[in-house]
């Protein structure tokens, strides 16, 4: 596009002194560190998709289904709890819930973007609150799901040793076999900590706008960068909101 | 604040109308895309049709964040195809893997 520099005559624009992908070096990096994020993420998510194929699938009508060690469980049929309705069974309405809040806070930072552009510090300020209260709106979420499914449903199920389990901890759960309840706990706690990392930057950023740091700089490309990473988890939850709770 | 040392006149510009409305719609079409999956979940039985339109939203609302948000559809085209072109591994490692599963799982 227009941003393209030209190089001197003669050289070409990747002997130096320009920059051929019309980026900053900041920019650029955080491109290629969220490239190498997204190869991280695919490879738990491909793992995810190995194991559950290898296990053995429920067979019967949905309605019908009970939790058992015995094949992969029904994610509807695991995440079907919201938070102040308790016994209602809502299937996957909170983590759609989630995923809007994730969806949203992706718009207001957005939007900082927009307002940096401009030069405009209230409209960064306000945007970038916003969108720190939507990742720890999802942060909050995330913990009552994580608690709700290591304490478990009323019924508990069975495991093999013959006992009664509840809920889930890395080597028994309820809801079937152990790697379903390890693949939960990573593939979201990884990207759980990715959201607590981008509210840490999200915050800085905020200071920093604050502070008019970026005032003095005369750019706020900062907010660009961070706005990167944070869109970058937003997209990884799409993914996950996909493969783990939808398929 | 207003008579500090260090405090430096700033041009404010007044706010992008159309760029914003843009990006409004961009989260609108999410919303949107999420809210069918959200009912094809219940709505369809489990095949692999169901999980083939779920895999299709999904790329439609990786396109949209990727493409919009992220702003790399209006970047220079080497970014573009060096972001994008190292992805193909990671879809011949999804399909090479889930079929070493269902091996697997025909083994056992």
């Amino acid at each position: 596009m227009s941003s393209t520099t030209t190089a001197a005559p003669g050289r070409s624009e990747w002997d130096g002194g320009v920059s051929p992908m019309g980026v900053s070096y900041g920019k650029l990096m955080m491109w290629f560190f969220l490239l190498s994020d997204a190869f991280t993420f695919s490879a738990l998510l491909v793992t995810y998709g190995l194991v559950r194929s290898s296990h053995d699938a429920y067979q019967g009508a949905v309605d019908a289904f009970t939790f058992s060690q015995a094949y992969w469980p029904i994610p509807e049929k695991v995440f079907e709890a919201v938070p102040f309705l308790h016994g209602v069974s809502l299937p996957l309405v909170f983590v759609g819930i989630m995923t809007f809040i994730l969806i949203m806070s992706s718009v207001t930072m957005v939007l900082a973007v927009e307002a940096g552009h401009r030069m405009d510090r209230k409209a960064v300020e306000k945007w970038m609150l916003w969108t720190i209260v939507g990742g720890l709106a999802f942060l909050s979420c995330q913990a009552w799901e994580w608690a709700h499914f290591i304490h478990g449903a009323e019924a508990g199920d069975a495991v093999a040793q013959g006992t009664t389990f509840f809920g889930a901890n890395l080597s028994h759960n309820q809801y079937g076999p152990p790697d379903f309840a390890a693949f939960f706990f990573f593939i979201t706690g990884f990207h759980g900590f990715h959201v607590f990392s981008g509210v840490c930057l999200n915050f800085l950023i905020y200071y920093n706008t604050v502070m008019g740091t970026y005032d003095r700089r005369g750019h706020y490309e900062m907010v660009e960068k961070v706005g990167l990473y944070w869109h970058f988890v937003d997209l990884v939850w799409v993914f996950v909101f996909t493969f783990f709770y939808l398929v | 604040m207003e008579h500090s040392e260090d405090s430096v006149h700033v041009n404010v510009l007044p706010p992008n109308k159309e760029k914003i409305k843009k990006l409004w719609t961009v989260a609108g079409i999410l919303g949107a895309v999420t809210a069918v999956e959200f009912v094809i979940a219940f709505a369809m039985h489990h095949g692999p049709l169901k999980t083939a339109i779920f895999i299709g939203l999904t790329i439609v609302k990786a396109g949209y964040i990727v493409g919009e948000f992220m702003h790399l559809r209006y970047e220079v085209k080497v970014l573009f195809w060096s972001i994008l072109i190292p992805m193909i591994f990671v879809i011949w490692m999804l399909v090479a893997f889930v079929y070493e599963g269902i091996a697997i799982s025909d083994v056992r």
